[in-house]
Formats: C-alpha cells, structure tokens, sequence
C-alpha cells in the first residue's frame, strides 16, 4: 500500500525491482522476482530443452511467470484506481492466462503427437520444416 | 413491209447472230461435241444465216431501188455503146442518193447530246454485208477444216520450253470460231453503224478480236508480239479518231451521219452530213455554223447573241472553223490509217501473219482492214479537200513503199501481207484523189481476190508446213486445184484483162482507179505524182504477186522433202477457193441491163460530190474531178492502156526471173545490193519505230523505274532505316535503363531475400533464443533511450 509511495520517495534506485524487495517483509516485489524467476526459468527451458514436451513445459512456466504478476499487482495496485473497480482483476485474468494455457497446450500437444506420428520423435531440432 | 421497215430488221438480224453464236460458244463451246467440233457449225450457221439474211437485204433493196443502167458500164464497150446516145444527157444521172437511217436504242441523252445504237443502211452498206458475210462464210467453212489440228491436243513446235521440249496443250477449236463470230460482229457492227460513236466502239471491238485472232498461239513469242504489235499501233491511229471525234462533237454536238428523226421530246437533228453539205448549197461542202461558232468564240463573246447568227456567214468567209474541219476529217482518216495499215501505221500488218491463215485471210480482205477505207467512203462527206489530198498521198506512200517490199520477201504469206498493204494504198489513193466508188470497188473486188489469195496460200502451207517460198516449186502438179485458183487470184490481182473488152474484177477496179487518179493529175499538174505511182504500183503488183505464183507452184521442186509430202487440200478447203475464184473473176462485172457494182455504188454516193470539188486551203487550190469524167475517152484509154501495159511489163520480168531464169534474180540482187538490203530490211522500219519509240519509251520506263528504285525507294528505305535505327536506341534504352532498373530491384529484393532466408532456420530453439535476445536487446535499449522519463 506505502510501498509506491515509499518507493517513489525513499529509493531513488537505478533498479527499481530492487529497490522495491529492498522494503521491509513480503511486498509486491517479491512477488515480482519470482515471476521473473519463473519467466526466465520458462525461457531457459524453451531455449535448451529438444524435447517438445520440454520446450511446452517451458511455456507453462513463462505463462504462469506471467500470472504470478497479475496476481502480485492485482491487489496493490489496481485496487481503488477507479470507483467501479472489483478488486480483482488480476485474479480474472490469470484466469485468462490459464484458460489460454490449456487451449495452448491441448493445440500443442495434438501437434506434438502428430509430429511424432510422422517423425518418430519428439526432438525440435529434427522440426526444421519451416525453414527458409 | 416497206423498204425502210425491212432492211434495218433483216440486216439487224444478220449483224447480230454471229453475237448469238459468239455468246453460245462462250458458253457451251467446250460442251459442243467431241473437244467442241460443233462449235464450227454453230459458228458458220450464224454466218450463213447472216450471208441469207443479207441477201434478202440486197433483194429488197434492189427491188425497191433498180440499179440505174447509166454510163458507168465504162469498163464494158458493149453497154457504154449501148448507151452512147443518153451520154449528153446522162451526166448527172444521180439523184439524191438513198439512205434509211434510224434509231434501235439510245444509250444517253442530254441537252443537244445524243448518243445511240442505230442503222445508217444505203448501198453501200447492203453491198458490204452482203461481201463480209459471203467472205466470212467461205473462211468458216475452209476453217473448220484448216484447223483441224485444234480438235486433239497440241504439240507445238515452235515453242521451245526451258526443259527443252515442246509445249504441249489442249486444242482451242472453239476459242477459234467464238472469235471468229465476235470478229464478224464487229465489222458488221461498223457497217451497220449510223453514228461515229458506235463505230468507234465496233472499231474497238474488231482491234480486240484481232487481238485475239492473231495472238491465237499465243504461247508463240512471236504471236503474242505480234498481236499486241496491232493492238498497239492500231491504239495510235485511235487516238488520233478521238481527237476527229471530239472536235466533231464538241463544235456539231452530235455524231450521227443523218438527220436524226424527232423521238419522244426530242427535236429532229441535222447529222453531220447534213450539216457539211446542206441541201440549200447544193450540197456543197462548207464549214457548220457549229465549227465557225466554235472557232469564233471570241468574237461571239463580244456580239450579242440576236446578231451572232446574221454574222456567221462573215465569220466563214473569213475562213474560221476551216481547221477545225480540217482536224476533224485528218483525226478519223488516223484512225483509218491505223485499220487500214496505211503508212505510217502499215508495220502491224505483215505480222499479224502469226496467226492461223484463215484469220489472215479474214482480217486482210473483209473485215479490219477494210474497215478503214469503208469509214474513210462513208464519212467522205466530210472531208475536205486538203483531207483528201492528205489521204491520197498517204495512200500512194503506202502503195509504193509495201510494194517494194513486197518484191523480196520469201514468205508467201508476208508477200500477200504486202500485197494487201499495197492495194489497201490503192483504195485510199482512189478515194483521196475524188474517186469514191473506184475506191469501193476496189474494196470490194480485193475482198475477194486477196481472201482467195490467203486462202489458196493456207493450203500451200496446210501442204507443205512452210511458209518460204524458196522451199517450193513445182507444187501446180500436185495441187492443181490450189495452183489454179491461185492464178485467177494473182490475174485479178494484177488487173489481167483484154483491154476494152472484158478482164477479171480487178481489171474494172484498177482501171477505174488509174482513171481517176490521171483525171486527177491533169486536173493539178502539181500531184502528177500520185499517178505515177498508182502504174509504178500496177508494174510492181505484176512482178511480185507473179514472182510468187512462179516460185510456189512452177518450175522443178526445190526442196524435195517438201515436194514430196505436198499434197491437195481436203475438199472442204478447196471449195471455197473455188467459189471465191469464180467471184474474183466475175465480181467486177457489168451484165448488159447496166447491173453490176459500179452502178449500185453509185446509189451511195455521197450527196454532192458527183459532180467534183474544187477547194482547199492548207494545200493550194485543188480540183478534183468528177467521177464520171475519168470514163470519158481521152482519160479511159490512157489508164486502161497504162494499167495493161505496165501489168504486162511486171508479169513478163517476173516470168523472165523466176520462169524463165534468163534473168537471174540472185544476180539482179548482187547488183543493186544495197537496194536490195534495204528493201529484205523492209526499209528498217520496224527498227526505225524500235529506235524512235521503243527504245525511247523503254529508256523512259527505265528512267522512271530507275527513279522509282533510286529516289522513291531509296527515301523510303532510307526513313526506315532511320527509324529502325532510332527504334533500336530505343531498344537499347528500354532494356539497358528502364529494364535495368527493375531487374536490379528485384534482384535486390530477391538477394535480400535469399539472405534474409538464411536467419529462418526453422530451428525452434533457436527461434526463442532469438525472440529472447531481441526482447532483451529492445528493453536495454529503450531503457537507454527513455531513462529518464522510466526514471521521472
């Protein structure tokens, strides 16, 4: 609730990630690293894994990475910006991100197993169909 | 039926069923039996029916119209004593001569103008139907067996074609007698004629079926030469006719001979010969008010039309409009000159021998070239007496000059050619010097005596399959009808008779002739010379036309491959030598009632010249005398004397040559070399003419061809080099710049792309990896740019 305001104030910080987990207990910034964590982590996972199935978990991490967000900002932040706000919109759309996610996975996986049926495998180095 | 009524419809009818059959060989001649042989029938039924049908013609004519008994029977001392007594009285025997004329169609008519399809029929015109039609008959006949060659296919042998062979054709057996027919229609066409106009389109149309007739093997280089050889000289003579046309009908505005009849809204007319020779004078020939006015526009101008017609008189004494008259006559004499290959204009006719001898005979006796001298008597109205004196000398030119040739040529037919031109000089001399009806006369009695000739000359070459007279000899054994027939044609040719008492045709027509040209030479000591060469032309006639008898048909046989397959021709060739000898002996005869053609000539004389013309303006003052006083004594006997001693003197040299052989020709030729020369080069006219107007109008081809190809072309070829040229640095551009630049576009794009291709591996990972690296790259970067508004 402060935190901006103290933020804004109190820690004139190049890195204002930091500067913001830098207050005392559990604040919005934590929340913020391990999205961030978990972004990144979806990224590395995406970038280096040849499993298909690798690289789709992959995905879900940088999805949920994503919805960590939300949900970190929902409450501090977009509460009480207008008189006709619920509170939770943050809540509504990981629930997006979520419903998205499953429709993503379902496409996915039907692809994967596809591939598979035509390859005889599941590694997206051999998927090299679509190159120029 | 009256006269009037009948002659127009029979001698209609008879002018017009050679068309008929013309146009129904045109049409079914190749279907007309076997290669069309029919077609010789079908051509001579249309003659003879004409030959019928003229004949009642002369019977109703002679019915209605007795030939006169009058002093003309000259020739014949038995009837000129018979009547010796109406002589004082009988020296103006003729009346008004009777024409009928008429109307059939008129084809325009405007204002003053009328032109028209009509009849001009006096005796004259019965007389010459009745002589073209007979002479056509009998060439039908002998054609249909002369050409029977054309009735298989042909091998001609005087066609070499570039394989070396001999062209090999179909037979044109009806092509022969449809010409034949159009031929016939034609010259009867221009007898029957009773305007200039429609003579002209006759005169025109016998130029085109000679065309035909003589080009008839026209695969022969020579044929097809010649026959535009006639085509063309004779267009010569034509033009100078249409100028006697045009001035005739731009002063008179009317080409009828007679008086035309009023016809539905239009008023009767003057003819020409009214307008020459108006009854008021007397018949005395004088310029038309039409030519005074024309020549007097000027003055016209001035004066005001109620007085123009009260100062015409002056006007003519005064002599205008003489030339015009003068143009008028000289323009349709051109157009005789050229028919009647007259000199200047004869060279036509000794070629016109490549076609088949029946043409030769036909064109050269009844018809073409008779048609000249037939226009020049019936027009003679007309002409004036500086006309006349033109004609005249014309004719002696033409006389002197064929004759001479004449005496060294070797082929028999090019002998007759030059007969034909020499007696052809004749007639025109006879006419040209007054004598009208000996002129006539003689056409006539040619008519039979040269188609005799040609024909007996047909069968010699139908004998022998040459026309040189050097290869022949002795042939009177083996073809005794031909050799004699030929001598009656070569006697009457030559005038043969005793004098005084009775001779062959040509006797009475060249006596009549050599009259009238001494009455004329006494008349105006000045021409003399016209009569020394009507009896030089009489001696040379004698010696050529007997040279050819002897060296054909007398004597031991020269060439012995060509004796010994002569023979005598069929006998439907050798009928109508003879028919046509009988006619060459008797056609020049008065029976004892006065009947006889000089006397039925002298129905048609020309109104006003019975009685001599005194005139002339461009040629001093001439005096032609009357016909009638050439019969007289002192004239009569010295022509009849001089026509028989000169003829004598010429068959007595030929037979001292060429019978005999006490004279040697080849010696009188080695003798008077050059003359010989030049007369064998038929005085190079033919390679004058070449000089003056061949080469002259080839040079001009050339030069204009030249032009064409040198200045016209080279522009054109030029221009469009030019614009090739300009297209191709238009070219050059399109494809060097503009292409150039959007292939070099799309060159670009395409490496581009190529290069571009290269990041789209199609590697996933990759793909993120790059997706990471860019979202990084994009933050650090815009966290570089807006720092400070990130930090503010």
């Amino acid at each position: 609730m402060s935190g901006l305001g103290m933020y804004g104030s109190a820690f004139p910080s190049p890195v204002p990630i930091l500067a913001m987990a830098g207050g005392d207990g559990v604040s919005v910034a934590h929340y913020l690293v391990v999205g961030a964590i978990l972004f990144t982590a979806g990224i590395v996972c995406m970038a280096v894994k040849r499993n298909a199935l690798g690289v789709l978990m992959g995905i879900e991490l940088v999805l949920n990475g994503a919805n960590v967000n939300f949900v970190a900002f929902a409450s501090p932040y977009l509460r009480g910006q207008g008189a006709v706000a619920l509170g939770i919109d943050g809540q509504v759309i990981a629930l997006f991100v979520i419903l998205l996610a499953a429709a993503e996975a379902a496409v996915a996986l039907a692809i994967t197993l596809n591939f598979y049926n035509n390859h005889a495998t599941v590694d997206v180095d051999r998927a090299d169909n679509l190159k120029g | 039926m009256d006269t009037a009524a009948q002659l127009p419809l029979l001698l209609g009818l008879a002018w017009l069923a050679p068309l008929a059959s013309f146009v129904a060989i045109l049409f079914f001649g190749p279907r007309m039996g076997p290669h069309g042989r029919n077609a010789a029938w079908v051509a001579t039924a249309a003659i003879v029916a004409s030959l019928v049908l003229s004949l009642f013609a002369a019977g109703a004519w002679l019915g209605a119209h007795p030939v006169q008994v009058s002093h003309h029977g000259s020739g014949d001392v038995a009837a000129a004593d018979t009547h010796a007594g109406d002589h004082a009285v009988d020296h103006h025997p003729v009346a008004d001569s009777v024409a009928y004329s008429g109307d059939w169609y008129t084809l325009y008519r405007g204002g003053a103008l009328r032109l028209s399809i009509g009849w001009y029929i006096d005796a004259l015109t019965v007389l010459m139907f009745v002589v073209v039609t007979f002479i056509a008959t009998c060439i039908h006949v002998y054609a249909s067996g002369y050409m029977h060659d054309e009735l298989h296919d042909v091998t001609d042998h005087e066609v070499h074609l570039s394989g070396g062979g001999h062209l090999h054709r179909p037979g044109r057996f009806p092509r022969f007698f449809q010409a034949l027919s159009l031929f016939c229609f034609s010259m009867l066409g221009i007898v029957i004629a009773g305007n200039l106009a429609m003579v002209f389109i006759f005169w025109e149309l016998v130029g085109i079926c000679s065309w035909f007739l003589i080009g008839f093997y026209y695969e022969r280089k020579s044929a097809s030469t010649a026959a535009n050889k006639a085509f063309i000289v004779n267009r010569v003579g034509d033009f100078g006719m249409l100028i006697g046309l045009m001035a005739l009908w731009g002063a008179l505005g009317t080409l009828h001979f007679a008086d035309s009849q009023a016809i539905d809204g239009d008023v009767a007319r003057p003819g020409l010969f009214s307008l020459v020779r108006p009854a008021a004078g007397g018949h005395a020939i004088r310029v038309p008010d039409g030519m005074v006015k024309f020549a007097a526009a000027a003055e016209v101008a001035k004066t005001p039309p109620a007085e123009v017609a009260g100062k015409i008189e002056d006007w003519r004494s005064m002599g205008l409009g003489r030339w015009l008259l003068l143009i008028a006559g000289v323009g349709i004499f051109c157009g005789c000159v050229g028919k009647s290959a007259q000199f200047p204009l004869f060279v036509w006719l000794p070629d016109a021998m490549e076609g088949p001898t029946p043409v030769s005979a036909l064109v050269h006796s009844a018809t073409m070239v008779a048609a000249g001298v037939y226009l020049v008597g019936r027009f003679y109205p007309v002409l004036t007496p500086d006309v006349l004196l033109v004609i005249a000398y014309v004719g002696a030119i033409t006389l002197f000059i064929a004759a001479t040739i004449a005496l060294v040529a070797t082929d028999i037919k090019r002998v007759l050619a030059y007969s034909t031109v020499s007696q052809l000089g004749y007639m025109m001399l006879a006419l040209g010097v007054g004598g009208w009806a000996a002129g006539l006369f003689h056409l006539v009695t040619h008519a039979f005596f040269k188609s005799l000739l040609f024909l007996c000359s047909g069968s010699v070459i139908h004998a022998c399959h040459t026309n040189d007279m050097r290869k022949m000899g002795g042939l009177a054994r083996v073809m005794p009808w031909t050799a004699g027939t030929m001598l009656v044609g070569c006697l009457a040719i030559i005038g043969a008779g005793v004098p005084f008492v009775i001779g062959l045709s040509g006797y009475y027509s060249k006596d009549a002739i050599l009259a009238q040209a001494l009455a004329f030479s006494r008349a105006n000591p000045a021409h003399s010379i016209l009569f020394v060469a009507v009896a030089g032309g009489a001696f040379l006639t004698a010696f050529y036309m007997f040279r050819l008898w002897f060296m054909t048909f007398a004597g031991e046989p020269r060439d012995h491959h060509v004796a010994e397959h002569a023979h005598e021709s069929p006998a439907v060739m050798v009928a109508p030598l003879v028919v046509l000898a009988v006619l060459a002996v008797v056609a020049g005869w008065t029976l004892p009632g006065g009947f006889g053609l000089p006397n039925l000539l002298e129905q048609a004389r020309p109104v006003g010249t019975a009685e001599g013309m005194t005139g002339g303006f461009a040629f001093g003052e001439l005096v032609f005398p009357a016909e009638h006083l050439s019969h007289e004594g002192a004239v009569h006997v010295t022509a009849t004397l001089t026509a028989f001693a000169t003829a004598a003197a010429g068959v007595a040299l030929a037979a001292l040559m060429y019978l005999l052989r006490i004279i040697s020709p080849a010696v009188v030729a080695t003798i008077f070399k050059p003359a010989y020369t030049f007369l064998a080069g038929r005085w190079y006219f033919d390679e004058l003419y070449h000089a003056m107007f061949v080469v002259p109008a080839l040079a001009v081809a050339n030069l204009a061809s030249g032009t064409d190809r040198g200045v016209i072309d080279r522009i054109i070829d030029g221009l469009a080099w030019t614009a090739r040229q300009l297209a191709g640095v238009d070219a050059w551009i399109d494809r060097t710049l503009v292409d150039g630049l959007v292939n070099a576009t799309a060159a670009a794009t395409w490496n581009a792309g190529i290069e571009l291709k290269k990041l789209q591996t199609g590697h996933l990972r990759q793909y993120v990896m790059f997706i990471v690296v860019g979202t990084v790259a994009l933050f650090v970067l815009a966290s570089l740019l807006f720092r400070t508004s990130l930090a503010g």
